[in-house]
């Protein structure tokens, strides 16, 4: 084939070349000098068990906070993650309590998170109401359910077999959570980056007007997505649950934010149309580095948040700073 | 010419009452777009001046140029003769002029007396709201334009007719010498059509010079002293309205050479492909029905406002009409989505390129690929070497410009954003083709590109829908034309019939029987 004179090319840079001044190689940096910064302030950090058991701050999350990528991404945000962990958790108590199996209990984790996945998704998508709305209102409703089942007490007496997912080793010291993870992250990342889906998640976050006069299927692409997040949030009750062996009304409260903090530190616009899941990953370690390194310090929970939430607000500030000194 | 003599001579009946505003020579310029070259505009205490010219003329830039929202880039603004500047639309109210547009925005919560005067509230003693000086004159003022309505209600509790009244008060309600009413009666019944008229006399008796846009000949010919006529963004001539008629004016506003930048046609017209029945909405159109076939262009014109958009978005599916059929090759279809639409090969290019044609932020080639993205990919992934194969085969052919396929489309010129958009439709290979002003705020060369393609198109047998404002578009590219006013077709013309009288006549709804 000829090339006409006026010929436009493909691409100015290439792939690898805008990769390089990319957020996540930013964020890279930030987790390598976190990882070099731990391994000197304690001499318990480089230990392959330490190491192993840092990664469960945030495996479950971070589950989440794939699904919870997409969702932003699009435009949309799901605040009720924490609160669907315990409604499923308290769905699979109920179900132990009735005599239920290790696979029963599953079905009814992964049910019990798609069913308010499809709740949140039928009341933004075919009610019109902002998400950010309903799923504060979804968040109180299904935390609230658990507290009235369980009121002060918790459900015990998970099978024995059940407790793998939370505290099973595949390999060495490499847990099945951990296994789980990286799969999640994987499939995450072809969904979002290597799909049509993907595609048109992006199209929604960036102009959903636009993408719906381009024949997208607007609507449709919004509820799989809350459908996702809210399986998502079934997986983790799973493992939380298996890994604490109990239910209460209180578990995973307040993670919604903590989620929603690793995609924003994972570089997705909070306005939605860009993030990738290669972000996310490495925000996802970076979390899980500063927690883990605070607690070998003996630094109290509290001042863990305050150090993650400097962290974001520095990590995203920089950027900005940084183009305004070079404009200068 | 009758009007060109005018035009170097303006009729000054009353040689010794000059004007209280007066536009010389002012020029503006947007980005690819002349709006306003070196026009002329003359308005005198106690004469209503008719502004007349099509969609697109250059009206409204003149209105926020007089109302101190843009800026010209050259001439003179005199107000009594002596040149001043509205550099705010705060100076241009200190100078006494005021607008009364379609659609003030008023305050549903807020009384009528606060209405009236939010922004400029008297004050009192520490700067204080003077509340009764404020509901005193809120009174003088609705008095003085005959309505009766308490300044301290509440404006919720008020209908739309005296709603409409408070907009006026509020335009009054600075001193005002020079009211501009810009299509004032485009949302008023009969009755509160002839009470506008009322208060038009009543503005003209207190000395107040008055600048009257509108589309409806009636209203002009009966409402106005002295008329302007712009053209393209030019001034074509100016004079007193009863030493002028219909026909004359009508041709003041269109009358150019229409024939040589559009390229020439043969049409090959072929069998039916679209054949609407019946399309209603409950508030924009109603009884749509027409065919289209094969090869051919069909441009829908009407004044802006008249239903042709919302129309062919509900024929695209973003909106549902209450009744109505489409038959694609005489086969009913249903189409409840864009994607419905798009799988029915029905495709429409909107006007508003930047909110609904592109999605600026994504570079070129997702841009094209969207709609097709079923054709690239395989079982669902994505292949970036077919999307850019793809995207490459359409942008060539409408000649695009970019520096690479994954620049973003925001980076680009409003033209070559239409020819990314356009592109993006042909890759789906559709049959019917919607283009809603493709040439809008486009550059000359982009848009000539355009009307070749769309002729290219045609010859391919594609049918293409082409809804324009523009009279010389529609004359220039159509096989035959259907007019809309008011949500309805009022007319369908072609051949010898169709011309820029004919046009305007029936988007305008002036009677067959006034000719020149």
């Amino acid at each position: 084939m000829t090339t006409p004179a006026n010929a436009i090319p493909d691409r100015l840079q290439t792939p690898w070349e805008s990769r390089l001044k990319s957020w996540e190689a930013l964020l890279l940096l930030v987790a390598i000098a976190i990882f070099i910064a731990n391994s000197f302030a304690s001499p318990y950090f480089l230990n392959a068990w330490n190491l192993s058991d840092a990664t469960f701050n945030f495996t479950e999350k971070a589950m989440i906070a794939f699904a919870m990528a997409l969702l932003i991404i699009s435009g949309e945000i799901d605040l009720s993650v924490a609160a669907i962990i315990a409604l499923a958790s308290t769905a699979m108590g109920a179900a132990v309590q009735a005599g239920a199996g290790t696979p029963v209990l599953i079905l009814v984790g992964l049910g019990t998170g798609l069913l308010c996945g499809a709740f949140n998704g039928v009341l933004v998508t075919r009610m019109g109401l902002p998400s950010i709305v309903v799923t504060i209102g979804t968040m109180s409703l299904f935390r609230g359910i658990s507290y009235i089942v369980l009121g002060d007490q918790a459900y015990r007496g998970y099978p024995s077999d059940f407790a793998f997912f939370g505290q099973g080793y595949v390999w060495w010291v490499i847990s099945f959570e951990f296994v789980l993870f990286a799969i999640i992250a994987v499939i995450y990342f072809v969904i979002l980056h290597k799909t049509n889906f993907g595609r048109s998640v992006y199209a929604i976050g960036n102009n959903p007007t636009g993408a719906l006069f381009s024949g997208i299927r607007v609507n449709r692409v919004k509820f799989i997505l809350f459908l996702l997040t809210g399986l998502m949030a079934g997986i983790a009750a799973i493992c939380l649950t298996s890994r604490l062996g109990s239910t209460r009304p209180s578990i995973a409260f307040g993670w919604e934010l903590e989620v929603v903090t690793m995609v924003v530190l994972g570089g997705v616009n909070i306005l939605g149309g860009s993030g990738t899941i290669p972000g996310v990953v490495i925000a996802a370690f970076v979390i899980g580095l500063v927690t883990f390194g605070l607690g070998l310090l003996n630094v109290p929970g509290i001042v863990m948040s305050i150090v993650v939430g400097a962290l974001l607000i520095g990590v995203i500030a920089l950027p900005r700073l940084w183009s305004q000194w070079r404009q200068r | 010419m009758l009007m060109h003599s005018q035009s170097q001579v303006p009729t000054a009946p009353e040689a010794n009452t000059p004007p209280i505003l007066s536009l010389d020579g002012i020029t503006k310029t947007f980005p690819g777009v002349k709006a306003l070259s070196e026009v002329a505009l003359n308005l005198y205490p106690g004469q209503v001046t008719a502004l007349v010219g099509e969609n697109g003329a250059g009206k409204s830039t003149v209105v926020k140029i007089l109302t101190g929202i843009y800026q010209p880039d050259g001439g003179a603004i005199r107000v009594d003769g002596h040149a001043t500047q509205f550099p705010t639309a705060r100076a241009a109210s200190d100078a006494g002029i005021t607008a009364i547009h379609q659609e003030t925005v008023l305050f549903d919560d807020l009384s009528v007396a606060e209405n009236i005067f939010i922004g400029h509230a008297p004050r009192g003693r520490f700067g204080l709201i003077d509340w009764a000086a404020m509901e005193r004159r809120s009174n003088e003022i609705l008095k003085s334009i005959g309505a009766t309505i308490d300044p301290a209600q509440k404006l919720r509790d008020l209908g739309i007719a005296s709603k409409h009244l408070v907009a006026i008060a509020r335009a009054l309600s600075i001193d005002a010498r020079v009211v501009i009413m810009d299509e004032p009666t485009a949302a008023l019944s009969h009755k509160e059509i002839q009470e506008l008229y009322e208060l038009v006399e009543k503005l003209k008796a207190q000395g107040k010079a008055i600048l009257f846009i509108s589309h409806k000949f009636d209203e002009i010919f009966h409402i106005a002293d002295r008329y302007t006529v712009f053209r393209d963004g030019q001034f074509i001539g100016e004079g007193m309205i009863d030493q002028v008629n219909e026909g004359q004016l009508v041709k003041m506003m269109v009358g150019r050479d229409v024939d040589h930048i559009f390229p020439k046609r043969e049409s090959h017209i072929g069998d039916e492909v679209l054949k609407v029945v019946g399309y209603d909405h409950p508030t924009e159109f109603a009884e749509i029905s027409f065919d289209l076939k094969r090869g051919e262009i069909l441009g829908f014109y009407g004044l802006v406002g008249a239903g042709r958009s919302e129309f062919m978005q509900s024929l695209f599916g973003i909106t549902r009409p209450s009744k109505g059929v489409v038959r694609i090759d005489g086969r009913v279809r249903v189409i409840r989505s864009p994607a419905d639409a798009v799988a029915n090969g029905i495709v429409y290019v909107p006007e508003d390129r930047g909110k609904q044609g592109a999605i600026t932020a994504l570079p070129i080639f997702q841009n094209v690929t969207l709609p097709s993205l079923g054709k690239t990919s395989k079982n669902g992934f994505l292949r970036l070497a077919e999307e850019f194969k793809l995207a490459r085969e359409y942008t060539e052919r409408l000649d695009l410009r970019a520096a690479s396929l994954d620049t973003n489309v925001g980076n680009l010129s409003g033209g070559n954003q239409q020819k990314v958009v356009i592109a993006k439709w042909l890759a789906t290979q559709p049959r019917v083709i919607i283009l809603d002003e493709p040439t809008k705020g486009i550059d000359i060369g982009s848009k000539a590109a355009v009307h070749e393609f769309m002729a290219e198109l045609a010859a391919q047998g594609l049918a293409v829908i082409m809804v324009s404002s523009e009279i010389p578009e529609i004359l220039g590219m159509s096989d035959r034309a259907i007019i809309m006013r008011e949500g309805r077709i009022v007319a369908e013309l072609d051949g010898d019939d169709l011309t820029p009288e004919t046009l305007v006549r029936h988007a305008a709804g002036i009677s067959q029987g006034a000719t020149t």
